[in-house]
């Protein structure tokens, strides 16, 4: 009634699921290969984690959009991961001036350094020409930044909106997945149902760039229609938890 | 009940010449808990190693009946409160009725402390007393407490039994894509996982997608004529609703916290779990017993949820326990690296919050699991989960949760592989659920030595189309 394992019933399954199904084993155990093969995509996400943010090499790919660089209230990366709180809050002296706009820009690095690198200014650039007429503040880098950082930093610019592009928590399959939250008239206390996200963007495995700043520039229109973000804001189901709180 | 007392006296010691004072409870608890980054953050944990020495030395002192006249949230303002307090068992409560916490802790390390003193214990406990006095132990301790307590349940499976470790599979994928999670459970199956339930965590709360996903694992449940209990995560009021379309709900889910406040940030109230578990509870669709609830906890969710009233993590994760226990739940279990580096920050603080749960949900009678897990963010890796699985299996838990690999592609973290698993059991001579290991030798995939072979029976292979 039993015979030995084969392949072939494991490509169909494999095909429908990144899960790490079918693995080898020594004895009861995971075999040598099984177990390198985990450990480099642990090392993977451990790396795009404690990576730092390359803030120049950033601004110089924003190029004219670019705007000065901000710290959160957190002193090093192991604070930032014990103390959201203070990754929530903008140090003092921030050196952001006040203006009037429709939308301030966010770049943060979020859990994931490697993903704002990979992805965040290409999707600013995909993101802009949809957004005609809107005045839009210079794009802020943000280091040991949460996403609730994008308020304090949207009040001191005088924006009306703020779009926060930031790292997402690592997966083991997924190191480099880019998060874009959305608020309405950001002020410091705003709530996390406040927001709407597009998460996973991370071409080719996630969202494109240019699906991602397509989904994002009809949310975002929809918002200072109904001038709110948030559960309030719908037609993507894209009101999430965030990851990178 | 109204008007209980809520007396404050404050507590002092002297330690190394520096005095130390406590104003209530509440505070002598918190800054009585071992180290972890989620009490920092809620700015409660000792300013110092000496402050947290002081805290126990004084909670040692405590007497055990103090707990049932100061309540660490207020009776009035708190339906976990009044459930812990209104509920209490003084009768069962005698025989420890005269001790302190540190006198507790020795009698419950004593020979007399045997299985059967703590089964007739727990009604009599409250989770404050529990707590308090895990704070006082060693990892060792909790583990010795942990192996000789011991609670059963059982719907298609036994579970909790000496001896016994079961898993739940937990197929997840996150488009719920039906094939992708065929996969997963197949794997699971292959190497003799699910015997604790197979527990799909779905990527939506649509109902229409989570009836698909129970009729995908009852239809594999009849194909293989396996004893497997199913539970797709959902919230509680939509489970309720797919019990009134006459879905084949085995289990009623709900993650729970040991505040009311939180429990309304989960979208849940107590009432809302009696009618679900009155509903679940009517079908019957058990074979070795009706116990017919699963929840999940996690130190830190009433924090992140702004719920907290001061308390620190452990007290309020042990206050969850006390609603759980209200349900009769066939399983129970923290997710305890899952929360992240926020609420328990490394690997040392995860083992040890690990086997605070597992312990005190034990005293407190219910069935405890672990999703013995953490998040790539955390400062652990695969030897962390590896430790804290050899000490669980030692403990005597009652489930832990595997996923392909160890690496859940829905939720994104590491838990448990079903090798892993398989490792354990075989080092520390652990067997499945008694029904489940039945079926396994039945289509093969148990040796006589207690081994899964790799092998696909031909029962499991029509699964994989």
């Amino acid at each position: 009634m039993s015979s030995d394992v084969s392949r072939d019933p494991w490509d169909t399954l494999r095909a429908a699921t990144r899960a790490r199904v079918g693995l080898g084993r020594a004895g009861d155990g995971l075999s040598t290969a099984e177990n390198l093969r985990l450990a480099a995509a642990h090392a993977q996400a451990r790396d795009a984690v404690h990576a730092p943010l390359d803030a120049d090499a950033v601004l110089a790919a924003l190029g004219e959009r670019a705007g000065p660089v901000v710290r959160s209230r957190v002193a090093d990366r192991t604070e930032y991961l014990q103390r959201p709180d203070l990754g929530r809050r903008l140090a003092d002296d921030h050196g952001l001036e006040g203006g009037s706009y429709d939308l301030a820009v966010v770049v943060a690095d979020g859990l994931s350094a490697r993903a704002v690198q990979d992805h965040a200014v290409a999707v600013v650039d995909a993101l802009l020409p949809r957004l005609e007429g809107w005045s839009v503040a210079p794009v802020v880098v943000a280091e040991q930044a949460r996403v609730a950082l994008g308020d304090e930093i949207a009040v001191a610019l005088g924006a009306r909106m703020v779009l926060v592009l930031i790292g997402e928590r690592p997966g083991m399959s997924a190191p480099d997945s880019l998060g874009a939250y959305l608020t309405y008239e950001p002020r410091v206390g705003r709530a996390d149902s406040e927001r709407n996200c597009v998460s996973n963007i991370r071409p080719p495995d996630g969202l494109t760039h240019d699906a991602a700043a397509e989904v994002l520039a009809a949310l975002m229109t929809e918002s200072f229609r109904l001038g709110l973000s948030g559960v309030g804001l719908k037609d993507t189901g894209a009101a999430l938890p965030s990851a990178a709180g | 009940m109204t008007g209980r007392a809520q007396r404050r006296g404050k507590f002092r010691t002297t330690l190394g010449g520096h005095s130390h004072t406590f104003a209530d409870l509440r505070e002598l608890l918190a800054k009585a808990t071992p180290m972890r980054s989620g009490d920092v953050l809620a700015g409660v944990a000792a300013a110092s190693a000496a402050e947290r020495v002081a805290a126990q030395t004084v909670l040692a002192d405590v007497p055990l009946a103090h707990f049932l006249d100061e309540a660490v949230v207020p009776y009035e303002d708190d339906d976990v409160t009044r459930l812990i307090l209104d509920t209490h068992d003084a009768d069962a409560f005698a025989p420890v009725r005269s001790l302190t916490v540190g006198g507790f802790r020795d009698w419950l390390l004593s020979w007399e402390a045997d299985t059967a003193a703590l089964t007739a214990l727990a009604p009599g406990l409250t989770p404050e007393m529990v707590a308090a006095t895990s704070k006082l132990m060693r990892v060792g301790d909790l583990v010795a407490i942990a192996r000789k307590t011991r609670v059963v349940t059982g719907l298609r499976t036994t579970i909790g039994l000496e001896g016994r470790l079961a898993t739940r599979l937990q197929p997840n994928h996150p488009t719920d894509d039906a094939v992708g999670i065929t996969a997963s459970l197949v794997d699971g199956l292959l190497h003799g996982a699910g015997d604790a339930v197979v527990g799909i965590n779905p990527a939506t709360d649509r109902p229409s997608t989570v009836r698909a996903l129970l009729e995908l694992v009852e239809d594999a449940r009849q194909r293989l004529d396996a004893p497997i209990q199913s539970c797709v995560l959902t919230h509680v009021t939509t489970t309720l609703e797919l019990l009134e379309q006459g879905a084949p709900v085995d289990l009623v889910f709900q993650s729970v916290a040991g505040t009311q406040a939180a429990n309304r940030g989960f979208g849940v109230t107590l009432d809302q779990l009696r009618e679900a578990h009155a509903a679940a509870s009517e079908l019957h669709r058990g074979s070795v017993g009706n116990n017919v609830t699963y929840f999940e906890t996690g130190q830190g969710s009433a924090l992140s949820a702004d719920a907290h009233h001061g308390v620190d993590q452990q007290t309020l994760e042990v206050r969850a326990y006390a609603v759980c226990r209200a349900f009769d739940p066939l399983l129970v279990n923290t997710v305890v690296g899952f929360i992240g580096p926020e609420y328990l920050y490394d690997g040392k603080q995860i083992l040890r919050a690990g086997l605070e749960d597992h312990l005190c949900g034990k005293l407190l009678g219910v069935p405890m699991g672990v999703d013995v897990c953490y998040t790539n963010h955390a400062e652990a890796d695969a030897d962390d989960t590896d430790t804290l699985l050899l000490t669980l299996g030692a403990a005597g838990c009652a489930f832990v949760i595997t996923v392909p690999g160890g690496d859940d592609i829905m939720l994104n973290y590491q838990s448990l592989s079903f090798q892993d698993v398989l490792q354990v059991r075989q080092t520390l001579g652990l067997r499945p659920a008694p029904e489940f290991e039945t079926w396994l030798g039945s289509v093969g995939l148990l040796d006589d030595a207690g081994r899964v072979p790799q092998l696909v029976p031909e029962p499991i292979r029509a699964l994989m189309g």
